[in-house]
């Protein structure tokens, strides 16, 4: 889908997988069903997930398995998700979150 | 909820299956956690052929050896249960351990349990180094050969231990431009021919250098670097700026050891094993002694000997719920002549050294 | 030096070169695992037990190169990609060097492709004669290429 997508590979092959919508910021990507929230936005180009809640330095992900909590966003409302384990859904809203989030009360 | 079983296992890559496989098939009811989607640890994104013993798995890629620790659980799955996507969360007194799975809470009764927790990945110190495009070597290993996206376009490497030598062949592979491997040390670290490798492909391998900074602001567009000397101080005027569009750091790895510290089992500092691990004795026994060691937990080593000390723990953990068992004997003599080979020559140097101070330690050598 | 760039130096590729009298009788092996390691597949690849260990797994292997017929089985069975077959009885002032391939795209017989030094540095275009790629090399292909025979132990990667 785009060119950071891995389509041949001498080792590994990925199966085909279902391509799903997904809003970053209210603008439309698309996607594959499954994989992490954080992979389908690195694809897509998009490498700052969030702003630090103290000095506003942007961050990525960076360790890829729900360990360091670099990438963590606001999910369909949920904040504080580890959208490097989190799969990917047809129509997710994925935020960048702001500081240390807000809850609705 | 609550469930109950004889041997309690905690992470299912390479050291956790083979513990597993052991335990079960001696006839033990075991249980196998994983927070991961899908068991086999760090395995399922190696697609280079393993070092070590024909008579093991040398030769086979990583992929392949996570498919056949895979298949073997299976030929034991009467007896062993595996629950994955599921976090311990701690240890109770009285054998018992909390589990966290989907936003559901279990507390597990065991006998033993033995923890494979494996290890987290360092970073290192320097300007911008928070900057998106900055990744662990796991990651971008997870990103590329498990989800099939690119990191960048441009990689430069930090570290010349076998993991960056084999995650730069691995770029490689995939299509990405490593622009150079950078190295504090004035030697490379991890094995020659991995080096050798990715050098006639072109790539630049800087010993005795480091990295002053990253470049870019929400973003990294290169980096700075410069010579180091004998006591890894940056050398004035030999800066120089390199452009990557990320940046991927292979400098090591700690053991993950929160859960034995919350279950008070003797830790013990050793820089060979990559810090702080548990205590343990020749069973992979740790002070506490419901509570068994394997993988890089009990310190930092690869994937083959995670399976040989996986499948101790689990042979001594089945004896610690039934008893003495010649089978269960075998199996440990065999791991031990396996891992005292694998670990013999100078590249198995440091690892012995702080093997043998854990042993030490628990006055056993 | 090959511990601090990654480049063999002649001198420490010396002795696991074949001798010259057994470059005239065709295809060997040259196996550049100069580091005591602890791997030992190249030792079962060997169908005629050309390749030893003295001192076990972590030894250096050592090649019997009367012994070796230059087959090539070892070469993908290396987790190293490190062993090379030469053929210097190829063609007048022509030789072969075969080598482990796993990268995109594979080449095909009679290709032109960039030959490629120990730094990776371009040496000049050179011909595929032969490519090797069944699913018992577990995508490991093995390609050999014709190179000036002067060229034999300097080309060591191909880019295609």
């Amino acid at each position: 889908m785009t060119s950071l997508r891995i389509e041949k590979h001498p080792v590994l092959s990925f199966p085909e997988r279902k391509i799903v919508k997904f809003y970053f910021e209210g603008k439309e990507y698309q996607g594959y069903e499954g994989e992490p929230i954080a992979a389908a936005l690195h694809a897509a180009g998009i490498k700052t997930l969030r702003y630090s809640p103290q000095k506003n330095r942007a961050r990525g992900f960076f360790c890829a398995i729900g360990r360091c909590s670099s990438c963590i966003m606001e999910v369909d409302g949920q904040i504080n998700t580890m959208t490097c384990i989190t799969p990917l859904a047809e129509g997710m809203q994925v935020k960048m979150q702001k500081g240390h989030g807000y809850i609705k009360p | 909820m609550s469930r109950s079983t004889e041997v309690f296992i905690i992470g299912g890559g390479p050291a956790g299956l083979s513990a597993a496989h052991v335990a079960a098939r001696l006839g033990a009811q075991t249980l196998l956690v994983d927070d991961s989607a899908r068991v086999g640890g760090q395995l399922i994104k190696q697609t280079h052929r393993f070092f070590g013993s024909s008579n093991r798995d040398a030769g086979i890629r990583g992929i392949t050896i996570a498919d056949k620790l895979q298949q073997d659980i299976k030929d034991v799955a009467d007896r062993l249960t595996v629950l994955e996507n599921t976090a311990a969360v701690g240890f109770y007194h009285n054998k018992e351990a909390g589990i966290l799975s989907q936003n559901a809470y279990e507390r597990v009764t065991y006998q033993s349990a033995i923890v494979c927790t494996g290890a987290t990945e360092n970073s290192l110190a320097f300007e911008n180094n928070d900057l998106p495009g900055i990744y662990g070597a796991g990651g971008v290993q997870t990103l590329m050969n498990v989800h099939g996206i690119r990191p960048g376009q441009k990689i430069l490497m930090i570290g010349s231990g076998n993991i960056g030598l084999i995650v730069s062949y691995q770029l490689i592979q995939a299509g990405v431009e490593v622009v150079g491997l950078v190295e504090g040390m004035p030697t490379i670290g991890g094995y020659l021919v991995h080096a050798s490798k990715i050098r006639r492909l072109g790539v630049p391998i800087y010993t005795s250098h480091t990295i002053l900074k990253a470049l870019g602001s929400d973003g990294v567009e290169g980096a700075v670097l410069c010579r180091v000397d004998d006591k890894f101080r940056p050398v004035p005027n030999t800066e120089f700026e390199i452009k990557c569009d990320c940046i991927c750091l292979a400098v090591g790895l700690t053991p993950l050891i929160d859960l034995f510290q919350q279950a008070h089992c003797r830790m013990v500092h050793v820089g060979e094993l990559g810090g702080l691990v548990p205590l343990h004795d020749s069973s992979m026994r740790t002070t506490n002694p419901d509570i068994f060691v394997a993988g890089d937990a009990s310190g930092i080593e690869e994937a083959t000997t995670a399976i040989l000390a996986g499948r101790i723990a689990g042979a001594r953990a089945y004896e610690s719920v039934h008893g003495k068992s010649a089978e269960a004997d075998t199996i440990v003599a065999e791991a031990r002549e396996e891992l005292r080979t694998l670990r013999s020559g100078s590249t198995g140097e440091r690892i012995r050294w702080g093997r043998e101070r854990v042993l030490k330690e628990v006055g056993e050598c | 030096m090959l511990k601090n760039d990654g480049i063999i130096a002649p001198e420490e590729l010396a002795p696991v070169l074949p001798p010259p009298a057994r470059l005239e009788k065709g295809p060997v092996a040259i196996i550049e695992c100069l580091q005591d390691i602890p791997c030992d597949p190249c030792v079962s690849a060997c169908p005629t037990r050309a390749i030893k260990m003295k001192e076990g797994i972590t030894d250096k292997p050592q090649l019997d190169f009367d012994a070796c017929t230059g087959c090539g089985l070892c070469i993908p069975k290396c987790p190293g990609l490190a062993i090379f077959v030469i053929n210097m009885k190829h063609a007048a002032g022509k030789a072969t060097v075969s080598m482990s391939y796993e990268l995109l795209p594979v080449p095909e017989k009679d290709q032109e492709v960039t030959a490629l030094d120990r730094a990776g540095k371009a040496v000049g275009k050179v011909r595929v004669v032969r490519v090797i790629n069944p699913p018992a090399y577990d995508r490991t292909a093995v390609v050999t290429i014709e190179v000036p025979a002067d060229q034999v132990n300097n080309i060591r990667a191909i880019r295609v």
